[in-house]
């Protein structure tokens, strides 16, 4: 057991645990930050998808050592605080094109279409259908379709 | 008509009435079972006698609150259920509280969510109880206001009359009973509606996108703690013992193990804890039934069950299709993994699980544990997708047992890799197809569906038995043939038409996967009716309008002609399909363009499958009376992806004992790059008085659709699905043992 300290969600978190145990347990099953799903625990899925210092990562491929006491970890409860609207533009083009059905892959889906957006906008950019297709979220729901205009929405506004 | 019930506050029942539907029908085919009554009808007169338990409270707060009898797995049902709360209540949507009943055997099998049966039997019983209670809530105004209930209006959770206004919150004890008794209501019109019928977002949406959705593993049970399960290599198998438990205990944040009839299972502090005890286990076991089986061997059994055509007496000349399918094995798992928080004491149990048929979950727990029915508390949790599965309630059996054996509350939870080499699956069939035709008719069309047996154990089939009497399906036929016979129909004028079912081969974890057989069934239909088609020199179009019996069928196939513009000219390598389906007390259309061109079909998507890609949808639903349009459209979105997986992608391989798959890296769901660029969906209008069923409609005839366009693609009928089946595996399969693949450690190598 050690002691492993870092940023979650803008306060500073401090968890005694193996150092082996990887993110996704650790916010899930010690720290009770449930947004995060589970879907396959070996980077496939992407269910997991949260933010390390604003980018995309998947916890589940992530051993707590790694994190260092200044590392920021967004998941999608925190995901609202990041803007200065009640949600993030992303989560509200979600909500405008009623994209979840059963819910669970969405959290990683919009973690993951809003470190996209910020990427292709870093390389000067408008998202085109090369990126959606290149997605790897699964939705055993079939939500891609909604998905693909949230995003456009969510670009938008970004 | 329902009933007002006692109690401090106002509460109102109702009880379930729906009525069936007759049906309508070159060379006419005379109506099926399936069309005078089909298993919707079946499942709703099922739900009769007891859903005078469906009630409607009203709150001192002026909300209202239902507790649904069924499981909302992501079909949107809390949303269409509050929607019918609204509008016969008068009140907000957002003052409107839906939750999932618990289990209750009185509710028998009221409490079964399936056959995309849900807004089919609830549509009359919950606008009954919360019609009454407006009723009961304008009396009781009457009183206080002192003005007659004529004179009053409700709007927004607030009656105002001549004398002044009171609201529903301060109402709704003025307005309980002391004694339970009868009362009449009547309905509003469909012309009345101003709720149902409008598009709505989901209740849920903002929980959904902020993470505060709570599934079953996210819910807080004090010392609940992550707990999975070493299971057997081959399917089925059986552990004998686990070699090395001490040292396996010795293991950090490990708190208990033991050995239950599927596995070895391991509570820890963290489910990271769990997967590195289960890959140090050293376990003893057994192969099982199947163990040297494959695909082939598999294969050859369903072949031998086959049950012979009748060629009917046809003359000389006739000319003949005769076609066999093979459908493969595919895996029916949501994302959501099999689930469950179980508590299991010494006189009590309490379970935690997204459950479709939880009566008879706590029924078989009970059993297992040794309790009375009522010392076991089931209640039903949200679901992440269910497809089939949630039928069946083996996470939460499984951790019951293990809660029993370690006297501990357990957060049960199935590794990925354990779905598709454990879970259960859509089982394996064929279907033989012949069909006769001369003189531009068709005389006759025979199916000869067999399959790997599935799994009725849910209550379907108790369902099936009790009201065996009321079917109009004659002999012996087994829970499986009834409902193959209730829910399948050949939708053309094909002169003499039969569909027979036989199953063959227990051994599998099996169950439905959005629907039971429809999706295969039909797809070997309409592949035969393009070849039909194809003889007789007609337009695929044409030739289904003109044999087509239904009305509503011939208005979605031409509503989908006319969207995808059929017959379009189109590049070498990309071709149309068109399939219409009926059944749900509905009817869907699809026209798909698939490109299968090699510079789309040999894309490279690493760890993925590509081949040719739907790039165009188009699809029409008729699904009756319509509560939420922005809701069917999601479920047909859904449906459409299935077909696309189905037909294309997703299937698992069987062999020597195993199956190969184990990750969504292996199982090709539909992804983002199988996805087409364009869909579209259209509600077809309809006039008629009661919803149809939505859950499943989307995916028979969107399979259908991609495989004639595959058919055309490729000069001739395709004879297995998915049609990369048979390829070279596109994975390299994971290891057997230990059962679980440990989580990598270079997640942030793949930041972005
Ligand atoms: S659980 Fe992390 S990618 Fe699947
Ligand atoms: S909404 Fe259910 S898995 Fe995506």
């Amino acid at each position: 057991m050690s002691s492993h300290t870092f940023v979650l969600n803008g306060e500073k978190v401090t968890v005694d645990v193996e150092p082996g145990v990887r993110i996704l347990w650790v916010l899930r099953d010690v720290l009770g930050v449930t947004g995060p799903k589970y879907g396959c625990g070996i980077n496939v899925c992407k269910a997991c998808t949260s933010h390390i210092n604003g980018k995309a990562f998947n916890p589940c491929s992530v051993p707590v050592s790694e994190l260092s006491a200044d590392d920021e970890i967004t998941t999608i409860e925190g995901l609202a605080d990041t803007v200065d609207t009640d949600l993030h533009p992303m989560q509200d083009a979600w909500i405008e094109h009623d994209v979840a059905q059963c819910g669970y892959c969405q959290p990683g889906q919009i973690m993951a279409a809003v470190a996209l957006v910020n990427k292709v906008k870093a390389e000067g950019r408008a998202i085109a259908e090369s990126d959606l297709d290149g997605i790897r979220n699964l939705c055993r729901c079939g939500t891609y379709p909604r998905i693909r205009q949230a995003i456009r929405t969510g670009e938008q506004h970004m | 008509m329902g009933y007002v019930i006692a109690g401090a506050t106002l509460a109102t029942g109702a009880e379930m009435t729906l009525g069936s539907e007759p049906a309508e029908a070159v060379i006419p085919t005379a109506p099926g079972p399936a069309e005078i009554l089909d298993l919707n009808d079946l499942l709703t007169l099922a739900a009769a006698p007891t859903a005078s338990l469906i009630t409607v409270k009203i709150g001192t707060d002026g909300r209202a609150s239902f507790a649904l009898p069924r499981a909302e797995v992501g079909q949107g049902i809390i949303t269409s259920s509050t929607m019918m709360i609204a509008e016969e209540l008068d009140l907000p949507l957002d003052k409107i509280d839906v939750t999932l009943a618990k289990a209750r055997p009185e509710l028998m099998f009221n409490q079964l969510t399936g056959g995309s049966n849900t807004t089919i039997s609830t549509y009359t019983p919950i606008r009954v109880a919360a019609a009454l209670a407006k009723q009961q809530l304008l009396r009781a105004a009457a009183v206080v206001l002192g003005d007659t209930v004529d004179a009053l209006v409700a709007k927004s959770g607030v009656i105002t009359g001549p004398s002044g206004q009171i609201s529903y919150g301060d109402l709704a004890v003025k307005a309980s009973v002391t004694d339970t008794v009868r009362a009449e209501v009547t309905l509003k019109t469909r012309a009345q509606h101003t709720v149902i019928g409008t598009p709505q977002g989901r209740t849920d949406a903002r929980d959904a996108v902020t993470g505060k959705k709570k599934f079953a593993m996210d819910l807080d049970v004090a010392d609940a703690l992550p707990t999975m399960v070493a299971r057997p290599p081959t399917h089925n198998g059986a552990p004998v013992r686990l070699r090395n438990e001490a040292a396996v205990l010795d293991l950090p944040g490990v708190t208990h193990v033991a050995q239950v009839p599927t596995g070895i299972a391991v509570r820890a502090k963290t489910f990271g804890q769990c997967i590195d005890a289960i890959r140090e286990m050293d376990i003893e076991w057994e192969g099982g039934e199947l163990a040297g089986e494959s695909d082939a061997s598999i294969l050859a059994k369903v072949k031998q069950a086959q049950l012979p055509m009748v060629v009917p007496k046809v003359p000389v000349l006739t000319q003949r299709v005769d076609a066999e399918f093979t459908f493969r094995f595919r895996s029916n798992s949501s994302l959501e993994p099999n689930c469950a928080i179980a508590d299991v004491r010494a006189g009590s149990a309490e379970i935690w699980a997204s459950l479709k048929s939880p009566v008879v979950a706590q029924e078989e727990i009970a059993g297992e544990l040794g309790l009375p029915v009522s010392e076991v508390t089931v209640n039903v949790a949200q679901g992440g997708g269910s497809f089939g599965r949630k039928l069946f309630h083996d996470a939460a059996l499984e951790g019951a047992r293990i809660s029993k054996a370690m006297g501990k509350p357990v957060r049960l939870m199935w590794h990925r890799v354990d779905e598709p080499r454990q879970g259960r699956l859509h089982p394996m069939a064929t279907s033989r197809v012949r069909a006769t035709h001369l003189l531009g008719e068709v005389l006759s069309f025979e199916q000869r569906h067999t399959s790997v047996q599935t799994d009725f154990g849910h209550g379907l089939g108790d369902i099936i038995t009790n009201h065996a009497a009321k079917l109009p399906v004659g002999g012996n036929l087994s829970f499986a043939q009834t409902i193959f016979t209730l829910t399948q129909e050949v939708p053309y004028n094909f002169g003499a038409v039969t569909q027979l079912l036989n199953e063959t081969d227990d051994r599998f974890n099996t169950g439905s996967m959005r629907n039971i057989y429809s999706p295969d069934v039909r797809t070997a239909n309409e592949l035969v009716v393009d070849e039909l088609a194809r003889k007789m020199r007609k337009d695929p179009v044409a030739f289904r309008r003109k044999f087509l019996r239904s009305s509503a069928a011939k208005a979605a196939l031409d509503k989908v002609a006319a969207m995808g513009d059929w017959g379009r000219t189109l590049p070498d390598g990309v071709t149309q399909g068109v399939a219409i389906h009926k059944e749900y007390k509905g009817v869907t259309a699809c026209l798909v363009e698939l490109d299968t061109r090699p510079a789309t079909v040999n894309r490279d998507v690493r760890n993925g499958v590509t081949g040719p890609r739907v790039t165009k949808a188009f699809f029409a639903v008729d699904a009756g009376l319509v509560i939420n349009p922005t809701g069917l459209e999601a479920q047909m979105l859904g449906g459409v992806m299935d077909g696309i997986a189905l037909a294309l992608t997703s299937s698992c391989h069987f062999e020597d004992g195993h199956f190969l798959e184990a990750s969504w890296d292996n199982y090709f769901y539909t992804r983002q790059w199988n996805v087409p660029p364009e869909i579209t969906v259209e509600i077809m209008p309809s006039d008629a008085g009661q919803p149809g069923g939505a859950g499943e409609a989307g995916v028979a005839a969107s399979f259908a659709a991609i495989a004639c366009a595959y058919a055309r693609a490729t000069g001739k009928m395709p004879t297995e699905f998915p049609i990369n089946h048979a390829d070279e595996l596109a994975f390299e399969p994971k290891p057997f043992t230990p059962s679980v693949v440990q989580s990598p450690t270079d997640g942030l190598d793949h930041t972005y």
